[in-house]
């Protein structure tokens, strides 16, 4: 993990939900926007599974179990598309909410991921 | 059909399966890491994660699929939970001893935000809001067990 990045994925992922969330509630059909918003929370991701398959190698290795990381980041990495192709199928505002749910989601995930490389007390 | 269930996969109801779903992937995930990672190290806690991640997933499954006996399932696995939640979150309160490592239910669900508590609730109510209304003139009414 890079730390950076990792904030950098929060700050999309949280504005993001809330917004997805909140134009869902208000009665939006999934749009461009509120897709592309959920896309760009997935392409995040999958910079940082890059990013965590190199970084160990480079001397960057995670202080908690790698193997929980994994399992979070690939679990958060599923996410997304499956919100996507549910707002593809159905066609309402309430797959605007779920859109916002997925990245609320993940932007836990994301912090779960970044305490468990960061900041492990035994 | 003698009875009529309305589908419960409509509305706000697609948010309380998409919930749904984001907790049996949440819980399973987490059970797959607890049962590959140290099973030893608290059976009873590991074992009681994978059984909620299943519990989960079957109550995913039942709020999406139509029908009477789906409608059953949903109530079976969604009390389950909550009947969880509760005792589980008590137990390791009074009882750390027996529950050392995380579960989805650990402490009512403070590690998921409290979800685990707060969903067989609103997921009780949706059912209830749309439970099978019988029809009339329904022969077979009375059977089910």
């Amino acid at each position: 993990m890079i730390e950076w990045f990792t904030w950098l994925q929060l700050a999309v992922a949280f504005p993001v939900g809330l917004l997805c969330v909140l134009l869902g509630l208000a009665g939006r059909k999934p749009a461009d926007i509120t897709m592309g918003a959920t896309l760009l929370v997935e392409l995040l991701l999958i910079v940082q599974i890059v990013i965590a398959v190199v970084a160990p190698l480079v001397g960057n290795a995670p202080t908690g179990s790698p193997l929980e990381f994994w399992v979070y980041l690939v679990t958060a990495a599923i996410i997304p598309p499956l919100a996507i192709v549910w707002g593809l199928v159905d066609r309402s505002r309430w797959s605007t909410v779920t859109l916002g749910v997925a990245a609320l989601a993940v932007g836990v995930m994301v912090y779960r991921m970044y305490q468990i490389w960061f900041v492990q007390v035994a | 059909m003698t009875t009529t269930t309305p589908t419960r996969s409509t509305g706000a109801g697609r948010v309380l399966i998409a919930v749904y779903g984001l907790l049996a992937l949440a819980a399973t995930g987490r059970s797959v890491f607890q049962l590959l990672d140290d099973f030893e190290k608290a059976p009873v806690a590991y074992s009681l994660s994978a059984l909620a991640a299943v519990v989960y997933i079957v109550a995913t499954v039942a709020l999406i699929m139509p029908g009477e006996r789906w409608y059953r399932v949903a109530v079976l696995t969604i009390g389950f939970e909550f009947v969880g939640v509760i005792v589980v979150g008590l137990l390791s309160i009074y009882d750390p001893v027996l529950f050392p490592a995380k579960t989805v239910w650990s402490l009512f669900g403070k590690g998921y935000g409290y979800v685990p508590l707060v969903l067989p609730i609103v997921g009780m109510v949706w059912l209830y809001l749309r439970r099978p209304r019988a029809v009339a003139s329904a022969p077979t009414a009375g059977t089910a067990a």
